[in-house]
C-alpha cells in the first residue's frame, strides 16, 4: 500500500523517548518561569528562579546535556510567553542560563559525599545573576551604577539559592548521583 | 528535628557560609562612595567654588537668571533658592554621598558633592 500524500504519520517528526522526556521537563521549567513572572518582587532582577529547580533536578537525575536542553528550551519559550522573545529581557534571561548551566558544569564534579543540591543551586544562582550584571553592564547600562544594585541581588541569590536548593534535595530525596538514571516511580 | 536539615551536606554549609559572608562584604564594598568631604559649585561647567562641608555657611553664586543659594551643613549641602522656573535642583533638597548632584538647568549653576574617591561619575534620582 502506497502512502496518500495527506497522511499524517508521513510528515510526523521521528521523536524519541528522550526528545518527550526533555519536553515534558522543559514544560514544567515554562510553567514555573511563568510563576516566577507572577511573583510581585519589589526590584526588577529579584526573581526566586524557581525553573533552577527543574534543571537541578534534570542535572541530578539526566546529566548536563539534558539540563542544558530544558534550560535553552526554557529560555526560549518562556521569552515567547511572556512576551519579551529577543528584548533586553530576553538576553538577559539567556546569559543567566548559560552561565549558570556552566558553572554547573564545573561544580557537579564536586565530590558528591560532602557538596549537595544546595552548593549546586547556590553557584547556579550567583552565576546567574553575576552573568547578568555583566551582560547589564557591558550592553544595557554601560556605567559602573548597576553594580550599586550587586549586593541586593546578591543576598537575593544566596536566599533563593539556599531554599531552591533544598527544595531540590528534598524531591532527589537522599542518595541520589549526578547523571544516573532513575525510574519514574 | 526539622525534616530539611538532614539535606544539608557539610559542603554545602561551608558554601552557605562562604556564599553569605561575601554577600556581607559586597554591601560595604559598594556602597561606599567613600566620605563627602567638599561641595563643588559650577557655572556654566566652570567650578566657581569648593565649599568645605565641615561647618555651615551659604553661598550665593549668580548665575544665567539670578542668584543660586547654597547652603552647606556638616556633612551635607543643598541648594536652598534658585530662580529657575521648576525648581528640580531645590526639591531635590540634601546631598550628602559623593558624586550626588544638582543641576538647576535654567540657571546653568550645579551643584555636587565630592569626596576623596569618587565612586561614579553622578548621581541624580
Amino acid at each position: 500500500m502506497t502512502r496518500s500524500p495527506t497522511d499524517a504519520a508521513a510528515h510526523a517528526l521521528a521523536t524519541t523517548a528522550d526528545d518527550h522526556r526533555i519536553a515534558r521537563l522543559a514544560a514544567a521549567a515554562i510553567a514555573l518561569s511563568l510563576v516566577d513572572a507572577a511573583i510581585p518582587l519589589p526590584l526588577p532582577g529579584v526573581k526566586p528562579g524557581l525553573a533552577n529547580i527543574v534543571t537541578l533536578l534534570v542535572l541530578y537525575r539526566y546529566g548536563l546535556s539534558t539540563a542544558a536542553w530544558v534550560s535553552g528550551l526554557r529560555v526560549v519559550a518562556g521569552g515567547l510567553l511572556l512576551g519579551h522573545f529577543l528584548a533586553p529581557g530576553f538576553f538577559l534571561s539567556l546569559t543567566g542560563a548559560a552561565v549558570s548551566l556552566a558553572a554547573l558544569a564545573a561544580a557537579q564534579h564536586l565530590p558528591r559525599r560532602w557538596f549537595g543540591p544546595v552548593t549546586l543551586s547556590l553557584i547556579a544562582a550567583f552565576a546567574h545573576i553575576g552573568g547578568q550584571l555583566l551582560l547589564a553592564r557591558a550592553w544595557l547600562i554601560p556605567h559602573d551604577g548597576v553594580f550599586l544594585l550587586a549586593p541586593v541581588f546578591f543576598a537575593a541569590a544566596l536566599f533563593f539559592g539556599i531554599i531552591n536548593g533544598l527544595i531540590v534535595a528534598r524531591l532527589l530525596g537522599a542518595g541520589a548521583e549526578p547523571g544516573t538514571e532513575r525510574q519514574h516511580a | 528535628m526539622s525534616p530539611w536539615l538532614p539535606l544539608v551536606r557539610p559542603g554545602d554549609w561551608a558554601v552557605a557560609g562562604l556564599a553569605a559572608a561575601a554577600v556581607a562584604a559586597s554591601f560595604p564594598l559598594v556602597w561606599q562612595g567613600g566620605a563627602a568631604e567638599k561641595a563643588v559649585v559650577r557655572r556654566d561647567g566652570e567650578v566657581v567654588a569648593e565649599l568645605d562641608l565641615s561647618r555651615k555657611r551659604t553661598f550665593e553664586v549668580a548665575g544665567a537668571l539670578g542668584a543660586t543659594v547654597i547652603a552647606v551643613e556638616p556633612g551635607r549641602a543643598r541648594v536652598a533658592a534658585d530662580p529657575g522656573p521648576r525648581q528640580y535642583c531645590v526639591r531635590q533638597g540634601w546631598l550628602r554621598r559623593p558624586g550626588e548632584i544638582a543641576i538647576c538647568a535654567p540657571n546653568r549653576v550645579s551643584l555636587q558633592i565630592a569626596g576623596r574617591k569618587n565612586g561614579f561619575d553622578s548621581l541624580a534620582y
